[in-house]
């Protein structure tokens, strides 16, 4: 493998990292104007991540060394998907690892993590949003591997890139069945993210969080490593999106710089049209509860059972 | 001529009554339409034993020896019931049960229904005959609600849901059998559903898709015959009418459906070289025979008694459908013929016992005998006749049904023996406490019309000592032709 | 995977949406949403049998296309919207069973659906024969619709929504049944819903309500 390749997949990464606040920033911003309020600056995730590198870590005293390692793990396991998701090039380095089932592996180990260290401290709001966030993680992985299925019986493979190379070279046709797929991965995305009507990312009120519920004991270095593995977390799922449905503008098998800088236009295209979307789809559900979220996840996984089927019986 | 007389005399006739409404003599043109159909079809009859078989617009209609004595029975029935139903009307205007509009409702909606049992017997083309079967469907489910009581009702909504969705699963085995049938037949779509041809070319059709076609026709159609355990709704729609409405529904509906299941299995038997769908049609009569059997016990409702009867004597017919052979079939199309004359008798005499005895609390009524004879002996006598005494032709059919199974399923007699002995029992008990006894009814404002009752009871006892050579002769013919060859 | 023609894609995709759609009504609990579910299922077939007339140049298909339009779109919603208004009952009960289970129920249906087409499909010669399953799909989930509903009108709803599959079972197995069939069957739907209309004005003037729990009196022992 060329150095150049390295360097365009270490490129990659770095534009994830990058890009990650900037896309949630985004999705706040449509959300606040969609919602008639003032909207907060772009780069406001930015901000706040730099504020808390700066600050003193206060920890409990009852934390075990888990709690402090997992702002590691997570942040490490969310930048490895980066890499692997093929998000603006499907020829580079870390092509071969691209599975998508590992992948899911991968996002699951960073909720194990994330998930044991909320309930470390001993604490009731996090061991509650702990018990909620794999309540749906468990409702949601199903749901996703179904998705990455019904895709991969389209192309006849698991790895990502190749589903996405597939995709954009045969010709342009109806798929009912990704059309499915799209709607499950959309909420499966919204459910995983910590979104409405799963969550609610902004609220303050503990006994309805999920997300921030498992943060609560987290302050300065370990806290903006979470929050900017949020931000990749749905930086990664938008990007995993594109790959499955549109991974039209991605650079196929070159690895040239130069290639990946004509991709990332596009990149930055179907990020804004997909916040926009998501901020839409949060402006007009209502945050359901915990209780019907069960259910929320149950119709991803029948859309995404149905897509399966539609797809055997139409093949299309 | 004589075929469009039969189908258009009921049909213009329903348009009629809705006119006419309530003005006096409803009931007379009511009966007088009937006897025209019964004239027309006794022509159809004479001539086709003469001529053979016949067909009729564009062989949309057609008549073999099967439906054509099919066609008299129940133009014959239908109009001994619009005799009877005459008084009885009177009768329940006069206790206030019915309104003017209700009662042209009913024979507008009784004449309708004959022309759909009609159509439903005669047609040729498979698809026309669902949707003949669904239209009886339809006419009947306002006469099942003409009280409008709660009963009645629940009723008419089971009758309706129930045999709704159970005809339309009939209606996918069409589209099934239209399938198959389109492959041999030409994509014209113009002969592909009609019997006849499909009967000529029913060794190539395929298979595979006929068996499917068939369990969805054998529950369709099997839910109107009422076949155990898809008879929820009939002892409540055949309770809760008018009894001329359950006469005709026991004595000809179920009469119709089980054509229809027939004529489905010669040509699904045809294409599968196998007797599967006859043996699974078997079971069915006996699961019907056994299950009406053991509920007949529970039954505390006069006209729902005789209504589990009715499913008992429609699993005993499938049942000798299903043996098939020669003398089973004979038999079974006898069985049609004796049950349908001997239920709709039953059926006058309860309609006028329960006006008598102001309910159809089988408690309730008592000593019939003291109090009417005549509705009292006939009662009796008919009850005498559906379990199958002696003289009467159902002890015919039903003892060559039995000999036949000893011969041809030795392991259903035993089961078939014991059933019949239950349902002997249950009814006879009850029939008994209700004839004898002392009585506690009233007197009817209007003489009974029972006429029809000893005429059907004098016809059953007459087929039980003697069937005449022609009819035998045309039971034969129709019996080999369910055979198959 | 070949390439499959425009026309053909589109008709696939009425047909996942018709399957769709079948789930939106199994997991619907208002009655008026219901109503209109059952008109969105109508219009797809309707767009389907256009496609499918144009594509295999049979004009019978056109003219039961209209048919469609007529009852299934327009009609039979209308006279159902027409009786919710004045028999007032805007809400359904909540169905017997909660909706991950009915989802469920419903997929294992889809799949057993598609085993029972399969034998059936191969035979057939129709370009839309994959469709087949899918139409026994929406009859199965039609009839679960009806079984886990209390409300009479839901489970007309219910079994409207059957006869939509049977239409879809018949014009993808055969491209469409013999004109007079299709007149014939359609002819019953019709009286079935005017029977219907009077029926609940019966119901209602008796019970009050159109809730079936009302009937329910009529078992062995009373």
């Amino acid at each position: 493998m060329s150095t150049v390749a390295w360097l365009t997949q270490f490129l990659e990464v770095l534009a994830a990292l990058i890009l990650a606040p900037l896309f949630l920033g985004w999705v706040n911003a449509c959300r606040a104007w969609l919602q008639n309020r003032r909207a907060p600056s772009v780069l406001l995730p930015y901000h706040g991540i730099r504020k808390l590198f700066h600050k003193d870590a206060v920890i409990a005293a009852s934390a075990s060394p888990l709690f402090r390692v997992a702002p590691y793990v997570v942040f490490g396991a969310m930048v490895a998907a980066a890499a692997v998701i093929p998000s603006m090039g499907t020829g580079l380095p870390f092509r071969s690892a691209a599975d998508a089932i590992a992948l899911v592996g991968l996002l699951a180990i960073a909720r194990v993590f994330m998930s044991l260290a909320a309930m470390d401290i001993g604490t009731a709001f996090g061991t509650l949003g702990a018990r909620r966030d794999m309540m749906i993680g468990f409702l949601a992985e199903p749901a996703l591997l179904m998705v990455i299925f019904v895709a991969s019986l389209l192309s006849a493979t698991t790895a990502l890139p190749l589903i996405a190379e597939r995709l954009v070279v045969q010709p342009l046709a109806l798929y009912p069945s990704l059309a499915f797929t799209a709607v499950a991965f959309t909420m499966v995305l919204l459910a995983e993210n910590a979104r409405i009507p799963v969550d609610n990312p902004a609220t303050h009120l503990e006994l309805t969080m999920i997300h921030e519920a498992m943060l609560l004991e987290y302050s300065a270095r370990h806290l903006a490593l979470m929050e900017w593995a949020a931000a990749l977390k749905l930086f990664n799922y938008a990007c995993i999106g594109f790959a499955l449905f549109v991974p039209w503008g991605a650079s196929i098998g070159s690895t040239g710089i130069g290639a990946m800088a004509l991709s990332l236009p596009a990149l930055l295209v179907k990020l804004a049209v997909a916040g926009l979307w998501l901020a839409l789809l949060e402006t007009v559900s209502a945050k359901l509860r915990v209780f019907r979220a069960p259910e929320f996840m149950a119709t991803a996984f029948m859309f995404a059972v149905l897509g399966l089927l539609v797809h055997l019986l139409l093949g299309a | 001529m004589e075929f469009a007389v039969l189908l258009l005399t009921p049909l213009l006739g329903a348009l009629l009554l809705a006119v006419w409404g309530a003005r006096p003599r409803a009931a007379e043109i009511n009966i007088a339409l009937s006897f025209g159909t019964f004239l027309a079809a006794v022509a159809v009859t004479v001539r086709v034993i003469n001529e053979g078989n016949l067909t009729a617009a564009h062989e949309q209609f057609f008549l073999d020896p099967f439906n054509v004595f099919l066609v008299t029975l129940t133009a014959f029935v239908g109009l001994t019931t619009s005799i009877f139903s005459r008084p009885y009307m009177r009768i329940e205007m006069e206790h206030g049960r019915l309104s003017h509009g209700r009662l042209r409702l009913y024979h507008s909606m009784y004449q309708l229904f004959m022309t759909m049992m009609l159509v439903a017997l005669t047609t040729n083309n498979m698809g026309l005959l669902w949707v003949a079967l669904e239209a009886a469907t339809l006419s009947t489910v306002l006469l099942v609600t003409l009280y409008r009581t709660p009963a009645s009702l629940e009723a008419g909504w089971k009758y309706f849901i129930l045999c709704g969705v159970g005809i339309a699963q009939a209606l996918f085995g069409t589209i099934l059998l239209y399938f198959a049938a389109e492959k041999v037949l030409g994509a014209e779509g113009v002969s592909a559903l009609l019997w006849t041809h499909l009967a000529a070319v029913k060794g190539e059709l395929e298979p595979t898709v006929l068996g499917l076609a068939f369990a969805f026709l054998l529950v369709g159609y099997g839910t109107k015959v009422g076949l155990a355990p898809l008879h929820n709704w009939l002892p409540d729609a055949h309770a809760e009418g008018p009894t001329p409405v359950s006469a005709v529904l026991s004595g000809l509906l179920l009469n119709v459906a089980i054509y229809a299941v027939v004529r489905c299995k010669i040509l699904v038997e045809g294409a599968l070289q196998s007797t599967l769908p006859s043996k699974i049609l078997m079971i069915f009569g006996l699961l019907s025979v056994v299950l009406s059997a053991l509920f007949l016990w529970r039954q505390r409702d006069i006209k729902r008694l005789f209504a589990y009867s009715s499913i008992e004597h429609m699993g005993i017919i499938a049942f000798a459908f299903g043996m098939g052979g020669a003398v089973a079939n004979f038999a079974a199309l006898l069985h049609m013929t004796v049950h349908s004359l001997t239920k709709s008798a039953i059926f006058f005499t309860v309609g006028h016992a329960a006006q008598k005895a102001g309910s159809q609390r089988i408690e309730d009524i008592r000593g019939l005998l003291s109090l009417n004879p005549t509705i009292g002996w006939g009662l009796m006598l008919g009850s005498l006749a559906i379990l199958g005494f002696p003289p009467f032709g159902v002890f015919a059919s039903e003892f060559l049904i039995l000999t036949t199974a000893m011969k041809q399923e030795p392991w259903a007699t035993p089961i078939l023996l014991l059933a019949l002995g239950v349902a002997f029992a249950a009814i006879f008990s009850r029939v008994q406490s209700m004839v004898l006894g002392h009585s506690t009814g009233k007197r009817l404002p209007h003489q009974p019309a029972l006429l029809p009752v000893f005429a059907h009871l004098a016809l059953v006892l007459l087929l039980g000592l003697y069937i005449p050579p022609y009819l035998a002769d045309w039971y034969r013919a129709a019996a080999s032709m369910i055979v198959g060859n | 995977m070949q390439h499959t023609p425009f026309d053909l894609q589109l008709l696939n995709a009425c047909a996942a949406i018709l399957l769709l759609l079948s789930f939106a009504m199994l997991a619907q609990r208002r009655i008026v949403a219901l109503v209109n579910l059952l008109a969105l299922q109508g219009a797809m077939l309707f767009i389907a049998t256009m496609l499918l007339a144009w594509r295999t140049g049979q004009n019978h298909l056109y003219v039961s296309a209209a048919l469609t339009l007529g009852l299934k779109v327009i009609a039979l919603p209308w006279l159902l919207h027409v009786l919710i208004k004045r028999l007032n009952v805007q809400w359904d009960s909540e169905p017997l069973l909660n909706v991950p289970g009915t989802m469920l129920i419903g997929l294992v249906t889809v799949v057993f659906s598609f085993g029972l087409a399969q034998p059936i499909a191969e035979l057939a010669s129709t370009a839309t024969r994959n469709s087949l399953g899918i139409a026994v799909a929406v009859i199965l989930l039609a009839f679960i619709t009806m079984i886990t509903r209390r409300k009479a009108m839901s489970q007309v709803v219910g079994f409207l929504s059957m006869e939509n599959g049977l239409f879809f079972g018949a014009m993808s197995a055969t491209y469409g049944m013999p004109m007079i069939v299709e007149f014939g069957v359609a002819l019953d739907v019709l009286v079935a819903m005017l029977v219907l209309g009077v029926f609940f004005f019966q119901i209602r003037e008796q019970f009050d309500s159109l809730d079936l729990h009302n009937l329910e009196s009529l078992k062995e022992d009373q």
